[in-house]
C-alpha cells in the first residue's frame, strides 16, 4: 500500500481514489513516522474511504496504527443523511480521554513529598484490572451519570462548577437514553464508576520542560515552576460492552458479508439502530467524563492532605475515542456531519462555540500524553485543523512492541530503576504492568507532535515530563 | 501446549488448542486471563454457571469469552479454571471457578473480545483470538 502514496508535501501523503473508495485517503505524517506504519493500517484507512456518505477524505493523524475496522489515529466525517455511524470508528474504550491540571505546588515542594503523595493518590483512586470503585452506585444513579456526565459528579460534590466549562462538551453530551444501554453494560459500569482501570491508563504528576508559546501557556495558567497533573482513562467496562453490543446488533441487522472487514460494521446515522448506538455512545462518553471528574476530585483531596490547602485547576479534558455530530465547511458550505475520531483529538481553533469562553480567542487545549517515561504535550487547536482535518489532530504514541514481547524481554524491576535514575517515580499494581508499559514499547511522541505542529493541525504550547506515575 | 501468544503490536493475539472444541475454548479463556494475572496463583473459591448462545462457532466463542469479562467487571470474578463446558448446537453451558480479583496482583487489562483475525479449526482443534487491550 505504501508505494501507492503520493507525497504532497513534507507531511502530507495521499492515496488516490480507486476501486470502491468514495474519497481519497490522506495521511498527515512524516517519512520517519511512516516507516513504522503497518501496511494493514493503510489498508484500514482505504477501507474507511469506501464507507457510505464519507466526506472529502479518510484521514490519518501522525500517530496512525493498525486498529479494528478503522485504524487508530483515523478521522472520518459522514453525511448525517446519507452516511453511516460505526462502533469500530470510535473504538471499544468510548471516550478514552485525558485531562490536564495546573497546580500551585512547586516542583521543589512536590519532590520533597513525592513518595507520600503518590502513595496517598494510589490509596484514594481505585485502580487495577476489574477493580471496583470505592462506592457502590445504584442503577438510578447510573442513569443520572449517563445523562449528565461530569455535571452529575459536580452536583454530587466531586469538584466545583468552574470545572464544567473546562471539559469538552462542557462536561456532558446531550441525547443519552439510559434504555439504549444494555443491562450488561450497566452492570459492568456500576462497580467501576470512579476507577482508573489498568493497561495504558495512568495518573501522572509532571514538570514543565519547555514552553513553546508563552502567551497561550499563560492563558492555560501553566506556571513553569509548578507541577502539572494528567489523568488518562475512559468509560471502563460500560463503554466496552456498549461497543460490543452494538457491533453484534448491527451485524444481526445488516450483515457483514459486503464489508471489506467485519469490524467496519455500521448503520446509517439516521436509522433507528444508528441513533440508538449514538445515544448509548453518548451515555458512555458521559460516564467517562464523570469517571475522570471523580478521580480528579480524589487527587485534589490527596494534595490537600499532603500539602495543606492546594489549588489544582482543571485546564481541559478531551475525548480521544468518539463520534460527534458537528458542523464543518465542505465544498464551501456549512454542513452537518458525523465526525468519527478514533485515537484522535478534537482540535478546534478560535471562535467556535464548542470552545469555552475562557479559550475562545485562542483555541481549545489539546492534550497528547506520552508513555510512562516520556514527555507529554499540551497543544492548541487551530483554524487550519478545521479546514483540513475536520478539526482533529493526534492523540498519543502508539505501541511499537507487543505486550508479550515486552514481558519476555523486559523486567519491571529494571524498568523502575531506569526510570528512577531519570528522576521518575512509578507506582503500579504489579511489576508486570510496569514492564508491559515500559517507555521503549511506545513510538516517538516528540515526532508525532512535531508533525501536528508543522502541518498546523495542533500547535505546540507546552512540553511536560513525568516526575511521578501511577498505573493500575 | 494449552495456548500460545502470537506477535501483535497494540493488543494481544493467541491460539488455544484442545482435543475437543470444548477444550480449545477452555484454553482460550485461560489464555485471556493469563494476560491479566498469574493464573496459576488464583484459587478456585467461587463457582459460577452460565449459558451463552451464538449463531455460529465464532459468535459462540466471542460470547463465551465476553461473559467471562462480564463476570470480571460486574463481580470481580477472576478465572482459575473451567470446571465444566458443553457445546451443543451453538449453545454453550459452562461451570467456572475462580476468586475475587481484589485478592491478586494484576497487570494488563482486556477491554473486549474481537472478531479480528478470529479462526476456529477442527481436528486438531485450534481457536485464534485477538483481544482489545
Amino acid at each position: 500500500m505504501k508505494e501507492k502514496l503520493k507525497k504532497l508535501s513534507n507531511y502530507e501523503f495521499e492515496l488516490d481514489k480507486e476501486g470502491s473508495m468514495k474519497v481519497p485517503a490522506k495521511l498527515f505524517i512524516s517519512e520517519k513516522l511512516l516507516k513504522d506504519v503497518e501496511e494493514n493500517a493503510i489498508q484500514q484507512l482505504v477501507n474507511v474511504a469506501t464507507l457510505r456518505g464519507i466526506q472529502k477524505y479518510a484521514l490519518a493523524m501522525p500517530d496512525i496504527h493498525s486498529g479494528y475496522g478503522f485504524p487508530i489515529g483515523g478521522v472520518a466525517a459522514f453525511d448525517v443523511n446519507e452516511g453511516i455511524i460505526s462502533p469500530g470508528g470510535v473504538g471499544y474504550d468510548i471516550n478514552c480521554g485525558v485531562r490536564v491540571l495546573s497546580t500551585n505546588i512547586s516542583v521543589e515542594e512536590f519532590l520533597k513529598k513525592r513518595t507520600e503523595i503518590i502513595n496517598e493518590i494510589y490509596k484514594n483512586v481505585p485502580s487495577g484490572v476489574g477493580r471496583e470503585g470505592k462506592l457502590k452506585f445504584s442503577k438510578d444513579v447510573l442513569a443520572e451519570v449517563i445523562e449528565k456526565g461530569a455535571k452529575w459528579a459536580i452536583d454530587n460534590g466531586y469538584g466545583i462548577k468552574e470545572d464544567l466549562q473546562r471539559i469538552e462538551e462542557y462536561g456532558y453530551m446531550k441525547g443519552a437514553n439510559f434504555h439504549d444501554i444494555s443491562s450488561k453494560a450497566i452492570q459492568r459500569g456500576m462497580p467501576q464508576l470512579g476507577s482508573l482501570g489498568a493497561g495504558n491508563h495512568f495518573l501522572e504528576i509532571q514538570q514543565v520542560e519547555q514552553i513553546f508559546n508563552e502567551k497561550i501557556s499563560n492563558v492555560f495558567e501553566i506556571d513553569k515552576n509548578n507541577v502539572t497533573i494528567m489523568i488518562h482513562c475512559g468509560s471502563r467496562g460500560l463503554g466496552h460492552q456498549v461497543a460490543s453490543d452494538y457491533i453484534k446488533l448491527m451485524e444481526d441487522k445488516y450483515g457483514y458479508k459486503d464489508l471489506p472487514d467485519r469490524e467496519l460494521i455500521n448503520a446509517p446515522v439516521n436509522s433507528d439502530l444508528g441513533k440508538k448506538y449514538y445515544s448509548a455512545m453518548i451515555g458512555s462518553v458521559n460516564f467517562a467524563f464523570a469517571n475522570r471528574q471523580m478521580i480528579m476530585h480524589w487527587i485534589r483531596e490527596s494534595f490537600d492532605k499532603i500539602f495543606g490547602k492546594s489549588k489544582l485547576n482543571l485546564i481541559y479534558d478531551v475525548c480521544h475515542n468518539v463520534a460527534k455530530i458537528e458542523k464543518h465547511v465542505i465544498d464551501n458550505s456549512l454542513k452537518e456531519v458525523c465526525v468519527h475520531r478514533k485515537g484522535a483529538s478534537r482540535s478546534f481553533g478560535p471562535r467556535r462555540d464548542e470552545v469555552p469562553e475562557i479559550y475562545r480567542n485562542i483555541g481549545q487545549p489539546v492534550i497528547i500524553p506520552g508513555s510512562m517515561g516520556t514527555a507529554s504535550y499540551v497543544l492548541v487547536g487551530t483554524k487550519k485543523a478545521e479546514e483540513i482535518s475536520f478539526g482533529s489532530t493526534a492523540h498519543g504514541a502508539g505501541r511499537v512492541c507487543s505486550r508479550s514481547a515486552a514481558l519476555r524481554t523486559l523486567r519491571g524491576e529494571n524498568i523502575r530503576n531506569e526510570l528512577s535514575k531519570k528522576g521518575i517515580e512509578v507506582k503500579a499494581g504489579s511489576w508486570k504492568s510496569i514492564a508491559e508499559e515500559a517507555p521503549q514499547v511506545y513510538k516517538d511522541i516528540d515526532e508525532v507532535v512535531r508533525v501536528s505542529h508543522e502541518v498546523g493541525i495542533g500547535n505546540l504550547v507546552v512540553k511536560v515530563k513525568p516526575l511521578g506515575v501511577i498505573k493500575g | 501446549m494449552k495456548y500460545k501468544f502470537l506477535e501483535h503490536k497494540a493488543d494481544a493475539k493467541f491460539q488455544a488448542f484442545g482435543k475437543t472444541l470444548e477444550e480449545a475454548f477452555s484454553n482460550a479463556a485461560l489464555a485471556m486471563f493469563s494476560l491479566m494475572t498469574d493464573i496459576k496463583k488464583v484459587k478456585g473459591k467461587i463457582e459460577r454457571k452460565f449459558n451463552v448462545k451464538g449463531y455460529d462457532k465464532k459468535a459462540l466463542l466471542y460470547n463465551f469469552l465476553e461473559e467471562l469479562l462480564f463476570l470480571l467487571d460486574s463481580e470481580g470474578f477472576l478465572l482459575y479454571k473451567i470446571k465444566k463446558i458443553k457445546i451443543v448446537n451453538n449453545k454453550l453451558e459452562a461451570v467456572v471457578v475462580g476468586d475475587k480479583v481484589s485478592n491478586y496482583e494484576t497487570h494488563g487489562e482486556v477491554k473486549a473480545v474481537t472478531y479480528n483475525e478470529m479462526e476456529i479449526k477442527e481436528k486438531p482443534y485450534m481457536v485464534q483470538v485477538v483481544v482489545d487491550m
